[in-house]
Order: structure tokens, then sequence, then C-alpha cells
């Protein structure tokens, strides 16, 4: 079809008509720009001119005093130290190779390094200080400094470095700074400018990481005058930054100190929480590494010995590991029972050794049996076959409620990297996760702690606070932020009888004092400071070897939970030794000495200790290699 | 569907079609391609490597690709423009899954001998279907509501893909670019005013409603504007990069430095010296004479495009070469908006003059159709 005529004229004169509307508007706007530059080229040509040729602006960022990090009483643990190093602008040194070959005359720097720094400098934007060597001499930067003159953008300066004076104690705790990496900027939505500084330092793990933007605090920034020979003129103005906050963390730096010289070489965590408030006193975990290692840069050699060590100091056990909590998990059943109504302190059940379930037979440790136990006696002489029988009554979903109540297969709000959630199995997680029906034989394993329970010294430690304080008690590692306290969280009672309470806590306060308790060796005789507790012995493997006989990595981890004051509980810990042996012959030792050291604030008396352990005792701490401060402060006390 | 009135008789065929090519805008185009050349040379430091000689090598294939395209007759051009835009979108996609991601943002599919970045192509096959479908639609039917939602949708879709890049000043000049043929076709005025005061709306609404409880943007969005006004509260950012800028143009005084007398060198504060800054070095260098002499340039050939424009009695050749014109103008005035400190920092290249492939041989290729338009144009009889 053709379009009829009249369109056509309509539709022409319509172009035409906005045509010549837009060319109108583009010649305004033309005129506009031709109008800026006339005012910016012609009358302010004067203004830029001077800002051109005779001077011109350089901001800098001043990068704000990171927040240091103390211990519960005031103790410095992570700290900003003096470092002399050397900065060089590279829009102001001109050739850059040839200035760094003038500046290597004067300080080291090897082939390595001097590559490294070129090409970090051209990739960066060249108005940005790049700092070019640090921790030199005090010697060394004052030969800088005279040979200025000679090295153009190259500049002496005094800068700031973290520093953990408490060594390895705190690496897993506190974690360390490192430079920011291209993977951290790539997680932050709008990083600071800070982090784009070259050679600036965040936290990579632990609290350095987790509490980053309130340590790293607010840039300052100030713009200078600088000449054409790149000589400063004057200072425009400057903005103040705000420095970081100062954290005080609930951990007591010299029980902490205590607590990884006594796990010592073994691969081993321990946790101290205070039950009455959920301050963590110490979080150890064994062996560990120095953390201003990292802050320093490692070497590829120290880095490699520590990710391919077998213990594995990198991982903070306390926090990360995970373990089956073995026989500890037994006062979980037990509440779970008896709050199902399904049993009652007083009932006994036979224990012939074994019991069998579904044409399987589950053993208890003992293979002769234990004849017929009430609670009582199942927790101090741990029998196995009573918590199987508790497990067929009460049904897995009360036991994995159980378990969350107290602490377990629950992600504590923690700053530390990684907290493990631990595992609370019941039906529905086994049927989400390995897509198979729950048999009665699970039950009998989570029963005794085995099979899929896994929970980590951390969690294990909030379930000895909860069951000796009987409140919901949430751990806390962060005491007060710029001087202002931290709320407590969980001083609510759980919603457990207290009787079915209480009867547990005689039953772990047997496990240690009574003349048949599994720990009994490892009990405190000081008046008022009784410890009560519980063993546990977590499977690697099925098969029944004695310990001795077979290689480090395939041996039971001994695990123990206790809580003391017996009669007031002030204080909880739980120590796992990987790969130990038995919890009461390897665990238990441990988790006396450390919660004396607790109790007394510091070594305790050898009265402490039952007359049978004095002389192992003694000898523990001759052999103990504690910070030289703590053992002067301990010799002074004595 | 009508057609165009093509008549052997008035319509130059074969070789006689070279006459009728307008020269004008052949020499308008090689003189503003030369400025960069020249320029490309300078920020070199006076070397041919390794910008300006490429930059040749680039112009000398977009102006065989502009006489290729000249010598098709226009109609067969129409007929494509729906099949242009729907590959040009395909390519889009293409390159939101396997493109290589240069350059902060922008994206391209390589091609060897250049890199295609399919968002310049976007921007001239819009302007194709746009005029296409205008050409097509009665019209009295212009300013009728579904009529105007549907050439909506067609700018929206290319535009909300480069959003996704993100590229926003090429989102920006499909929008506007888009508008502007749909002006020029006749939209009723009102559409225009609704949409630029509810434009104004949305942006007071997201000033007003900062630091309050229902704010619309995050705060980093806020800080970004704040440096395009003050561009010294961002010591580091892109503000660093407009102070600098505004100090080289400033200076430049009326006639400039001279050649390679530009502090840019001993500056060296820009990494886009090359591309989106080289208007900066131009003023610089050759001052407000320079300056405006290159924006006349420019000017003029909008100025004879709009004249073949509206001699052209042919709707679909009338608006398709209002709107490459209109597009050419946005690049130009964006950019130089940019360099002066007028609009913020969006990534829109100096038109011809710009270090970069894609775009050169796109526009070129643009001002062939509009050749092509010029040279088939209806011709009454005698």
């Amino acid at each position: 079809m053709r379009r009829a005529p009249k369109d056509t004229e309509e539709s022409v004169r319509r172009i035409t008509r906005r045509g010549l509307v837009m060319g109108g508007l583009m010649g305004g706007f033309a005129t506009l720009l031709a109008g800026r530059m006339r005012y910016m080229q012609v009358e302010q040509a004067d203004t830029f001119r001077l800002l051109a040729e005779e001077n011109r602006i350089k901001f800098s960022l001043i990068p704000p005093e990171r927040g240091l990090i103390f211990d519960r009483n005031g103790r410095p643990i992570a700290v900003n130290e003096q470092i002399y190093r050397v900065v060089i602008v590279p829009e102001d040194a001109g050739d850059l190779e040839n200035t760094l070959a003038r500046l290597r005359k004067i300080i080291p720097l090897t082939d390595e390094q001097a590559e490294e720094a070129l090409a970090e400098m051209r990739r960066s934007s060249p108005f940005l200080e790049y700092t070019i060597a640090d921790r030199l001499s005090w010697e060394q930067l004052s030969e800088v400094a005279v040979n200025t003159p000679a090295l153009p953008g190259i500049s002496p300066e005094v800068g700031l470095s973290r520093n953990y004076p408490m060594l390895e104690d705190f690496a897993h705790v506190i974690g360390y700074v490192g430079r920011v990496s291209d993977y951290d900027l790539s997680k932050i939505e709008d990083p600071d400018p800070l982090l784009r500084l070259p050679q600036f330092q965040i936290g990579k793990v632990g609290v350095e990481s987790k509490w980053e933007e309130p340590l790293r605090g607010k840039a300052g920034n100030r713009r200078i005058e600088v000449n054409a020979a790149g000589r400063v003129m004057r200072e425009l103005d400057r903005q103040q930054g705000v420095s970081g906050v100062d954290l005080q963390l609930t951990v007591d730096s010299g029980l902490q100190n205590f607590v990884q010289a006594r796990l010592g070489t073994e691969s081993a965590a321990a946790v101290v929480m205070d039950v009455t408030n959920g301050d963590l006193l110490a979080i150890g975990s064994a062996p560990s590494f120095d953390p201003n290692l990292f802050v320093r840069g490692i070497s590829v050699a120290d880095y490699r010995e520590l990710t391919e060590n077998d213990h594995r100091p990198l991982a903070n056990k306390a926090a990360q590991g995970l373990y089956p909590p073995g026989s500890t998990f037994k006062m979980v059943t037990a509440l779970a029972a008896i709050e199902a109504g399904v049993v009652t302190a007083g009932e006994t059940f036979y224990c012939p050794g074994h019991k069998e379930v579904s044409g399987r037979r589950f053993h208890c440790w003992k293979r002769s049996g234990h004849g017929w136990v009430d609670l009582d006696g199942s927790l101090q002489q741990s029998c196995d076959v009573y918590y199987y029988e508790l497990a067929l009554k009460a049904g897995i979903d009360n036991i994995s409620a159980m378990a969350k109540k107290l602490g377990i297969g629950v992600r504590h709000d923690v700053p530390m990297s990684a907290v493990a959630e631990g595992i609370a199995p019941n039906k529905a997680w086994k049927a989400e996760r390995y897509e198979q029906d729950w048999v009665v034989g699970d039950s009998l394993n989570a029963s005794i702690g085995q099979g899929y329970v896994l929970a980590s010294p951390l969690q294990l430690a909030v379930m000895a606070s909860r069951i000796a304080s009987g409140t919901q008690i949430q751990p806390r590692l962060v005491k007060s932020v710029d001087g202002r306290e931290t709320e407590v969280k969980g001083l609510e009672p759980l919603d457990i009888s207290p009787t079915a309470l209480q009867q547990v806590r005689k039953g772990m306060y047997n496990v240690v004092n009574s003349g048949r308790g599994t720990a009994r060796g490892s009990r405190i005789v000081a008046e008022g400071m009784l410890m009560a507790g519980k063993t546990g012995t977590s499977q690697v493997r099925s098969v029944v070897v004695r310990n001795q006989d077979v290689p480090w990595e395939q041996r039971d981890h001994a695990l123990f939970v206790a809580f003391a004051p017996y009669e007031n509980p002030k204080y909880a810990v739980s120590v796992v030794v990987e790969h130990g042996g038995g919890g009461s012959a390897v665990a238990a030792p441990v988790a006396r000495d450390i919660m004396l050291q607790a109790l007394y604030g510091g070594l305790p008396p050898l009265e402490a200790y039952p007359s049978s352990s004095r002389w192992e005792a003694e000898q523990m701490r001759k052999d103990l290699k504690l910070r030289e401060d703590l053992r002067q402060e301990a010799s002074d006390r004595a | 569907m009508s057609y165009l009135e093509y008549n052997r008789e008035t319509v130059p065929t074969g070789f006689r079609k070279v006459l009728y090519v307008n020269w004008a805008l052949v020499v308008l185009l090689v003189a503003v391609s030369a400025v960069g050349f020249l320029m490309l040379f300078s920020v070199a430091g006076g070397s041919l490597s390794p910008w300006a000689e490429p930059q040749i090598k680039r112009f000398a294939l977009g102006l065989v690709v502009m006489f290729f395209v000249a010598m098709v007759p226009i109609y067969f051009w129409r007929n494509l423009a729906l099949l242009a835009y729907l590959g040009s979108l395909l390519l889009l996609v293409f390159v939101e899954l396997f493109g290589d991601v240069g350059m902060g943002a922008q994206r391209w599919i390589d091609l060897g001998f250049m890199r295609l970045q399919p968002s310049e192509v976007c921007k001239i096959t819009l302007v194709m279907l746009l005029a296409a479908y205008y050409d097509w639609l009665d019209v009295g039917k212009t300013s009728r509501p579904l009529w105007v939602a549907l050439p909506v949708v067609i700018i929206l879709v290319p535009t909300a893909m480069v959003l996704k890049q993100p590229d926003l000043g090429t989102a920006l000049l499909l929008v506007v670019g888009g508008a502007m043929v749909m002006f020029c076709a006749g939209v009723h005025w009102l559409y225009f005013g609704a949409v630029i005061a509810s434009g104004v709306g949305l942006v007071s609404a997201v000033l007003a409603s900062r630091g309050t409880t229902w704010q619309l943007l995050k705060d980093y969005q806020y800080r970004r504007i704040d440096t395009f006004l003050d561009p010294e509260s961002d010591p580091l950012g892109a503000g660093y990069h407009i102070t600098q800028s505004k100090i080289a143009l400033g200076s430049g005084g009326w006639t400039g430095r001279g050649l390679m007398e530009g502090t840019q060198s001993r500056l060296n504060f820009l990494p886009e010296k090359h591309t989106d800054f080289i208007f900066t070095t131009l003023a610089e260098e050759f001052g407000f004479v320079g300056g405006v002499s290159l924006l006349v340039l420019y000017v003029l050939i909008i100025a004879f495009c709009i004249v073949s424009a509206l001699k052209n009695r042919d709707r679909f050749s009338s608006l398709l070469i209002l709107g490459v014109a209109g597009t050419f103008f946005l690049f130009f005035a964006v950019n130089m908006s940019m360099v002066m400190g007028l609009a913020p920092v969006v990534g829109v290249p100096l038109p011809l003059v710009s270090y970069g492939g894609s775009a050169m041989i796109v526009l070129l290729g643009a001002f062939g159709l509009v050749q092509s338009a010029h040279i088939h144009r209806p011709r009454g009889r005698g």
C-alpha cells in the first residue's frame, strides 16, 4: 500500500518542526559548552595556571591508628609498634628504575624485592605512596634521610605496625593482620579507600578479622600544596581521622599462657569459661604459632612448616575442631530422658557388658559388665549400657533437643574465625544429610556421644557451664569496647527441672570424688574447691586394640569436662587431647591443673592436690614453659 | 507496510552514486579524526605508537565500511533493522556470558584484529529500529499510549542489559538517543514533559531521603554523588581526576601551551588520558581556540546531518539521520561536560577522537547509513 500524500506531508512537516527544535537545543548546549570553556580557559585561566605551574595539590590519606586489644586485666595483647620505613611516590620519582638503583646502594634490597616493587608501583596509581622497605634500623633511615636530595620522590617515614607481644598464646583467638589482597577487596561492596593503600593491613582471622571495621577506624586526609619540584609548600587543610576502638577481652592472659603451656606439644584444645557470666577466660589450642610472622610477611618455608604439620597448628581447635564428645555427652542423654519422663534418677538397669538391639550387639566399654546401675552409678563408672536403655526409651529427638539446649549443635556468637556449629543429630538431620532413615543403632551410638554427634571444645565448655549454673549462659569473648562493658547474655534459667540438674551434678561430683569414679586420680582436695566432671574417650576407629600399640593418628581422643567449686560453681573447663588415649588418664589431669590455676588466679599450692599426685604436679611445674614475666609474678607471690 | 518510492529513473545507480555522496560530511569526519590522530600522537609523547597508528588503520577500515554501507540502498537497511537490533541484543547476552572483562566495565568480543563492543553496536541498531518503527506506524497513531509504550520497551531492553555490566555512559546514550528519535517522530510533548518531571521528582526524592529512615540509595552511592558535586571531597577516586582535568584544561588559556607541551606528560595523572580524557589534552595544548575549533567541527557535522534529514522526504531516512546525529551529539556533549566537571564521570569517549576501535568503526558505519539515506533520497520527477 502506498502512503497517502497527505499523510506524507503531515509527517514531513512534523519531522521538520521537531528536527529544528532538536537542532536548536543541540546548538544551545554546544554554546553552553563553549561558554564553559571560555570561562575556564579565559576568565579563570590565571587561577588554573597558578595551580598547574607553581603548585599542585596533593592529597594523602592519614591511616588511622588501629585499636588496641587488651586482656581482662588490661595487659596488651595486640599493640602498634613504631617502625622505620622508606616510601616512594612514583609520580615524583621520575625515572623509577634509576631512583631505585640509587636507593639500593643505601638499603639492601634483593632483586626479587626490587622487581616486585616496580611491578606493584606500575599497577597502582602514580600518586599513591608505596612502601619500598620497612623495618629498617635507625641508622639506615638516617642515611636515606641524608641522601634525599639525590632520591626524588623518596622519603623516610615512621610508621606503625601491628605487634603481638604475647606471641603464640593468642594466635588463634586474636588472629593476625596482613596485607589486603584482591580477594579481600572482592568481598567488600564499597571498600574504604584506605584498603587500596599499598601495604595497608587488615585483620585476616580471629578477633582482628571479626572486629575489623571498628578496630580499623576512619582515615584522616590532608591536602598539601607542592611546587613543581615536589617540595611541600604548605598544608592546606587536614581532617583528623578517628582511631579504631580499643577492645578488652574476657581472656586472662596469665591463665591463657598457662593453658597453652600445659597443653604443650600435644595436639589439643581447652576452654575455660566463667559459669556466672559466660566470660571465656582461656581458649587454648595447641600447638600454636607466632602471629607476628604473618604481619611481617611469612616466608614460604615457614608457612609450609605450619601447613604440613600433622598437629595442624594453624587451626583453632577450640572453636573449629569438632570431635565426637564420647561419654562427656552422657549428661545430655540423662537429662533428656529424665525431662521426657521416661526414667527417674533412682531407676536401675542391668548392665551385662553389652546390649542386643535388632540383632546387633552394642558393647559397654567394660566387657564384664557393671551389673545394676542407676543414674549416679552410670555417670561415675561411665556405663554405656545404661545410656543405651535411656536412648531406647527417650528417642533421638529428645536427646538432640537437649543437646541444643545445652549448647551442642549451636553456633555460638563468638568473634573468632570459623566457629563450628557441631552436630546434634536427629531424624530430620539424617534424612537431609544422608537421605537415609534413622535407625535405632544410631540412637544408641548418639546416646554415648559417638556416631554422628560432634561438638567443639567451646561447646563442651558451654554445656558444662549450663549444667553447673542452671542458666542459658552464653560465651562472651569481648568484655568491653572503648571502655563500655558489653552485655552478659543468657542469665535466664534453663527450662530443665532443677532437681534433674542437681542429680546430674551429683553424678559428676562422684565421677571425680567417689572411690569408684573414673577421674578419681584428678580430684582437687582443697577446702571449698572440689571439682565435678565427666571423662570421655571417643573412638577414632572401631577396632579394639590397646592404645599404646597403634600409631598416633589412630588413637582415641581423650576428653574431660568439669566445673568447680562443686558447691558454688564458678568455672567450667573442657579439655580435648587429640589421639591422647583415655579421658581419665590424659585429659582429666590437664583439666584439673587448669581448673586449679583458674581457682587460685595463679599457681596453686601443692596441698590442693591429693597426696598421690603431688610429685607429678611438681614435675609438671618444673617442665612448664611459662612466660618469663608470669613466672616472675608467681615466684613473687610465693 | 509502506515502501520507499524508489525510482530507478531518479535515484542514482552504480558508480554514479559516488557523485551524490555528501562530500562535505566526509571531509568533516576526516578532519575530526585527524585531530584525534594528532592528539594521540601527542599524548604518546610524540610517537605514532602505541595509539595513533592503530587508530589511523582503524579509521581507514571505518571509511571502507562507511562507503560500503552508503552504496547499499536505504530500503535494504530499513528492512534489516529489526534483525540487526535483535542481533545486537544477542551479542550483548553473549558478552554477558562469555565476554572478557577489561578496563572496568567495558565488555567486548575479540575478533582478532579488533575488539567489538556490542554495546556500541546497540546504540546504532536501536536508532535504526526506532526509525523503521515510526516509518511503519500510521502518523495518526504516533501519540497513542500503546504505540508510545512499544518503543519505550525497545529502548529499555538493551538499556537494562548494559546497566547490568554496569556501563552508565552507554545506558545514558541509549535512553536519550532513543528518546530523541521518538521526539523527532512527533510523539506528543506531554510525554516528554512527564518523563522529565518525574525524573526531576525522582532525583529530588533520592536526595531528600538521605539520612532518613526511607533512604533510597546506599550510603556509598550518595558519596559518589558528593564526589560529583565536590570532586575534592574524594581525594583518591574520580574526584582527583576531575580536579586535575580541570586544572590542565583551565591552564590552557587562549591558545594553549603548544603541541606536546601539556603538563599531562609530566603529571601523568590519568590512566584514560588517551581515551575519555583526551579533550583535556587538546584544550591544554591548543587552548580555547583549539577546543572551540573541535566543537565547531562537531556542530557542523550535526548541522549537515540535520539539513540532509530535513530535505529528505522519506520518513525512515530522516528519522535515522536525526537519530545518528543525536547520538553523535550526545557522545561529545557528555564527554566534554565530563572533563569540564559539568557532569559526573560516566565513561563516554570523545567520538572519532578518543582511542578505541569499536566506537570509531560503529560511528563511521552509522555515517554510512546517513550517506545511504542521502544518496538514495526520493527525488521528484524532473
